[in-house]
């Protein structure tokens, strides 16, 4: 039996004004297991805190119960209270007398009443409740980002700036991503390349920072804390420590016919290749799919240019396993191929491009230097078309449901430099809508319609087709409600961008969950936007959400931030109010861990003594660093093994017995 | 149905509140002073998918006339999922419910945020009118105990 | 019927002779001869006790838990065993290898025909008492009694849950016993006609039907024993700590709260095998309430059915964000 002691706090006349607190004290003293009860004007001031504390040494309580405002207000400071007074803080509980009761009550015998019952529900709780103990679990100070484009290396940058150690493992031979490729930058037209390749160089040179290029995550194990990951490194055919990123492999190549992935196709590179000038780390791979010798075993000239001896055509893909604290997801997005949407021509129409294609054409390290050629005859176009919301904010299988964010932005970029460079080219965007939240956007966007002379018409293009080497562009022009035929040089279509396809493997290795777009789902929509569920998986960038640039990089300190501020700390304490599995009750079902969002229940065969017995079973097991004690285990098992600490089906069901009694 | 009406009859209501939405709402609803009738007393829970059916039921077993479960609004769980499954779980509960003929009315789920004082004070106040109308629970007695 | 229990006790023997299995679960007679137990035989023993007729209604895969359990500190490692499943036994065969509770690599599935089991209360019905012997004899059943011969057609002895088969097909097995079995004829009802009938009734009428009916209730614990979904180790009702175990009643809502509770817990995992029904000696229509649990998660959810495979997650273990609103129950069903 409990030695309970009641304290009824009057919060000045917040509670005792429509609550009367001596009686309530003095009923609730008659309660089973009640030894101690009083009321005092203030129980959260320090008097007031005094007075708990001598109480449970002068009764020696076992557990207090305390009539007073919201839990969500002082339980936190009534746990530190009775701990202090050397009991348990978990075998305190608070009866909500002030919002639910005072407050929301004129009567005063009908508020005693109410106040008289909820202490009982508070003392029926107590009784079951029993002291619980945070686990604590120590924190690697390490952290893994997934994904080097922006998102990832301005994440590493700023948590290695914090004196953290950090690994990004990326999937292609250099880091940079998406904005490697791209040409200029809105709102401010300065070159990608120029804001971009220095953090590259950063995060290459910082000592914190190590790099996994050419790498995959292979599996994750452990959780918040202590993450083991083991991550393959694909072969490159080069050795990495060797080579000094001289080229002179690239260019001695033979094998010339391979589509350069960086230039999108537009031009070729070698079977051995350096992504671009500026790579990190600026190193050769070799693709054994377009390599001579890797497929008849005759060529080996780069070998033999190499004075470095890197080239190496055995080396085998290797796994390496590190040990992190956090791992931040920055996978990243790719822009659709508009293969499905045959209206636009796309398949069968060279000079109908993408933007991302259409960035390259205008690079000045791009396939043509830079100079906007048609790629059907490299000839200067006289007229744009560009069509917006191509697969993004659609109904149809083929389409994205969402906006795909920065296509407004891009588009009125791209048309702003066109017109720049080439005044006399005429363009024209088909839009659905503009949208240019942001800071300097719209200007921005104003500036492309009312200096630069850009048409923007409201409508979509409903066919593009090929006539004697110009495109016929049928539209509509909602506006003046007209059907438009247009002639144009080239077309340019704003695809929808969709998460990376690593993503889903990767998500379901994490535990993290995903929307049905394969974006990866924040902890909370407002309030925590760069955590996932999961703890200890973070977001960086455009794996959340589509986004551009600037909100990226906001996002991706935000979450080194949060990264940071974990691992800060030397120990985790967990909440101890989790779930846990009895053994004996325990079918081994596997029903409770369908509906852990957490992935936190795992299964293991256990020999387990029941009613006399001694068996091995297959018993759930919760990992208490993990669990975030939501409860949904406890209701899906039929047999109530799973159950939860603080909330026990006992404890609330003596609740319900004494609010009905 | 037919129920005496017995004029000093209030009902007795169990609300389940979650944590983190609709305690706090209700929380909310103290501070701005909204009343909502005595006899709804609130249980807290983590989350509304820790509402186990056994709960319900044994407060109609122990004399409830009604039981209101709230939590957050679906899609904004504290715990990503939980109201999805209590969703499912209260919304076939309920209905074995009243194909065992406790009238329906007397259970309900109402999603309620932080933020929503005003809809929480409301929701209660109507639930309760509701159950009054209704009358006293009569719960599924054994025949045999009425000898 | 005989020639198929020849068919298949050649198929046991010869499986067990053959080292695939050790024992195997089938049925013997019992008290009555419609009274029939399931019963493990070994290679050792005779199998001419051993039944397979129309009153082989027991479903067995729930005894595979306990058969193809870890043995036990001092025990030997048992071999495999044989189970004789018939159409709608492999659902909950099916069902109880997802739940992880069966270990298929200790048992041999072998699938037996059934074209209907047979309904002891459906003779008494017709006046059928004394009754000493029942034998099968393709569309006709004889019927031995104190009174003299009967014979009736077996169509009119088919046990309900039958008249809603799910079908000839088997969705777990190793080996079919006859192969391509042919569907049987049946006089098909529609399962969920029952459950419409207390839906359309007013919420008075389906509580006077429902407290007629569970106060029958002798907490037998029959339902409970024989449903191969309500096979944890120790149910709530008899652990102390639970809350709501109870050795006496204490209060007049027990059983009802028994019988809520175990189609609660059952729902989404209950294959819908009847057998709740057939055991119970009071005659409570006990699969009413889950059928009502499945109709509803039909309806709300999709089709669904317990034991189709061994991977789906039910009903109650997934959702989508669109799902119904508890609310509408209040537009559902019966009056207002």
């Amino acid at each position: 039996m409990q030695r309970i002691g009641v304290f009824v706090c009057w919060c000045g006349t917040n509670i005792a004004a429509t609550v009367d607190v001596a009686k309530v004290a003095e009923t609730l003293k008659s309660e089973p297991g009640v030894v101690f009860a009083t009321d005092y004007q203030y129980m959260c001031s320090a008097s007031g805190q005094e007075i708990i504390k001598n109480a449970i040494k002068e009764h020696n309580l076992t557990g207090v119960v305390i009539c007073s405002c919201s839990p969500r207000m002082h339980e936190a400071t009534f746990r530190k209270t009775v701990q202090a007074a050397g009991i348990n803080p978990y075998m305190l509980e608070i009866a909500n007398i002030r919002e639910q009761c005072s407050w929301i009550h004129k009567d005063k015998e009908e508020a005693t009443e109410k106040a008289i019952i909820l202490g009982r529900a508070a003392i029926a709780k107590v009784h079951l409740n029993a002291p619980l103990t945070s686990m604590e679990s120590p924190v690697v100070k390490r952290a893994l980002v997934i994904g080097g484009g922006i998102a990832g290396i301005q994440t590493a940058l700023d948590i290695a700036d914090a004196g953290f150690e950090v690994d990004i493992v990326e999937k292609q031979p250099t880091i940079g991503g998406k904005m490697a490729q791209l040409d200029k930058t809105f709102p401010t037209l300065d070159c990608a390349a120029c804001i971009l390749t220095p953090k590259m160089v950063d995060a290459g040179s910082n000592d914190k920072v190590n790099l996994y290029t050419y790498c995959e995550v292979d599996k994750v194990e452990g959780f918040v804390g202590n993450f083991k990951v083991t991550i393959k490194q694909k072969p490159r055919y080069v050795d990495a420590t060797k080579c000094t990123g001289c080229g002179e492999c690239t260019t001695k190549c033979p094998s010339r016919k391979n589509p350069n992935e960086f230039n999108m196709g537009f031009d070729n590179r070698g079977a051995v290749y350096i992504p671009f000038a500026q790579a990190v780390p600026k190193v050769a791979t070799i693709d054994p799919d377009d390599c001579i010798y890797m497929k008849t075993g005759k060529c080996g000239l780069c070998a033999k240019v190499c004075t470095a001896g890197a080239i190496n055509y055995e080396q085998k893909e290797e796994f390496i396993t590190k040990e992190y604290g956090a791992i931040v997801v920055a996978t990243g997005y790719n822009q659709i191929k508009p293969t499905e949407f045959e209206e636009y021509g796309y398949n069968n129409y060279k000079d109908v491009v993408t933007s991302l294609e259409f960035e390259r054409l205008m690079n000045a390290a791009g396939p043509t230097g830079g100079h906007l050629l048609r790629p059907s005859n490299g000839k200067e176009p006289k007229k744009i078309v560009f069509v917006q919301c191509v697969g993004s904010r659609g109904q149809s299988c083929r389409d994205k449901s969402y906006c795909s964010k920065i296509c407004c932005m891009y588009t009125a970029k791209h048309a702003m430099l066109v017109k720049d460079h080439y005044p006399d080219v005429d363009v024209t965007v088909f839009y659905i809508d503009v949208r240019t939240p942001g800071k300097n956007f719209d200007e921005f966007y104003r500036r492309a319609v009312e200096e630069f002379g850009v048409h923007y018409i409201k409508g979509m293009v409903g066919k593009v087709e090929e006539e004697d080497g110009v495109l016929k562009v049928q539209a509509s022009d909602l506006l003046a409600n007209a059907q438009i035929h247009m002639d144009a040089d080239m077309v340019v279509l704003a695809a929808a961008i969709e998460p990376d396809k690593s993503a889903r493997p990767l998500a379901t290795m994490l535990t993290a969950s995903m929307d049905t777009n394969d974006f990866f789902t924040e902890a909370h929509a407002k309030l925590r936007p760069v955590e996932s569920p999961t703890a200890g998986i973070f977001l960086s960038g455009t794996c959340q959400g589509p986004k551009d640039i600037p909100e990226t990089v906001s996002q991706a300190s935000a979450c080194a931030a949060k990264v940071i501020g974990l691992l800060a700390k030397d120990h985790l304490l967990c909440n101890p109010c989790v779930a846990h599995s009895n053994e004996t009750l325990c079918n081994g079902c596997s029903t409770c861990a369908n509906v852990c969002p957490y992935g936190a229940i795992t299964y293991e065969d256990r020999l387990v003594m029941d009613k006399g017995v001694r068996e091995t079973r297959r018993i759930a097991v919760v990992n208490e660093a993990v669990c975030q004690g939501c409860g949904a285990c406890t209701v899906t098992c039929p047999s109530g093994a799973m159950d939860l600490k603080g909330f026990a089906n006992r404890q609330i069901m003596a609740e319900v017995d004494a609010i009905c009694r | 149905m037919q129920v005496e009406e017995k004029k000093e009859f209030t009902p007795l209501i169990v609300a389940f509140c979650c944590n983190w939405c609709s305690y706090a709402g209700a929380d909310l609803a103290g501070s701005n002073r909204l009343n909502y009738p005595a006899n709804v007393k609130i249980i807290r829970v983590p989350c509304s998918c820790r509402v186990n059916p056994l709960f319900i039921l044994r407060a109609f077993q122990r004399g409830a006339d009604g039981v209101i479960m709230c939590g957050c609004h679906p899609g904004d769980c504290h715990y990503t999922t939980g109201n999805y499954y209590a969703r499912r779980r209260m919304t076939t509960l309920f209905s074995m419910l009243d194909y065992l003929g406790i009238e329906k009315e007397r259970t309900r789920v109402e999603w309620v945020s932080a933020a929503e004082g005003v809809k929480f004070a409301a929701t209660m106040k109507d639930f309760a009118e509701t159950i009054q109308k209704l009358g006293e629970n009569r719960k599924l007695r054994d025949l045999r105990c009425e000898k | 019927m005989r020639e198929i229990r020849e068919l298949l006790v050649n198929k046991i023997k010869e499986l067990l002779d053959n080292g695939t299995v050790d024992r195997v679960i089938g049925w013997k007679a019992g008290e009555f001869c419609y009274d029939v137990t399931p019963a493990i035989f070994t290679k050792d023993d005779s199998f001419d006790d051993f039944l397979f007729n129309g009153f082989c209604g027991a479903n067995q895969s729930k005894y595979l838990i306990e058969e193809t359990k870890a043995p036990g500190r001092d025990e030997p490692e048992k071999g495999k065993i044989l189970v004789l499943l018939k159409p709608c036994d492999s659902y909950s065969f099916n069902q109880l290898i997802k739940e992880h509770r069966i270990d298929r690599e200790k048992v041999y599935a072998l699938g037996v025909p059934s074209k209907g089991m047979l309904d002891v209360n459906k003779l008494r019905n017709m006046g059928i008492n004394g009754i000493l012997g029942i034998e099968e004899d393709g569309d006709m059943v004889k019927v031995k009694t104190l009174y003299g011969d009967k014979e009736v057609a077996r169509k009119d002895l088919i046990l309900d849950r039958c008249r809603c088969c799910k079908g000839s097909k088997h969705v777990a097995y190793d080996e079919l016993l006859i192969p391509e079995a042919e569907e049987w004829e049946k006089d098909t009802t529609d399962r969920f006609a029952e459950v419409e009938k207390l839906e359309q009734m007013s919420a008075e009428e389906r509580f006077d039907f429902w407290r007629s009916q569970l106060s029958k209730c002798i907490r037998c614990n029959a339902c409970r024993n024989v449903c191969p979904a309500c096979s944890c180790r120790t149910c709530v009702f008899d652990n102390a700590n639970s809350g709501v175990a109870a050795k006496v009643n204490a209060d007049d809502f027990e059983e009802n709260m028994f019988h809520i509770i175990r189609a609660w817990h059952v729902a989404g995992r209950c294959t819908d095998c009847g057998e709740c029904s057939r055991v119970c000696p009071q005659n409570i229509p006990l699969h009413l309430l889950n059928r009502k649990f499945i109709k509803d998660m039909n309806e709300l959810y999709g089709d669904f059915q317990a034991g189709d495979d061994t991977e789906t997650k039910g009903p109650l273990t997934a959702f989508t964000k669109t799902d119904a609103e508890p609310s509408i129950v209040y537009s559902r069903g019966g009056d207002k």
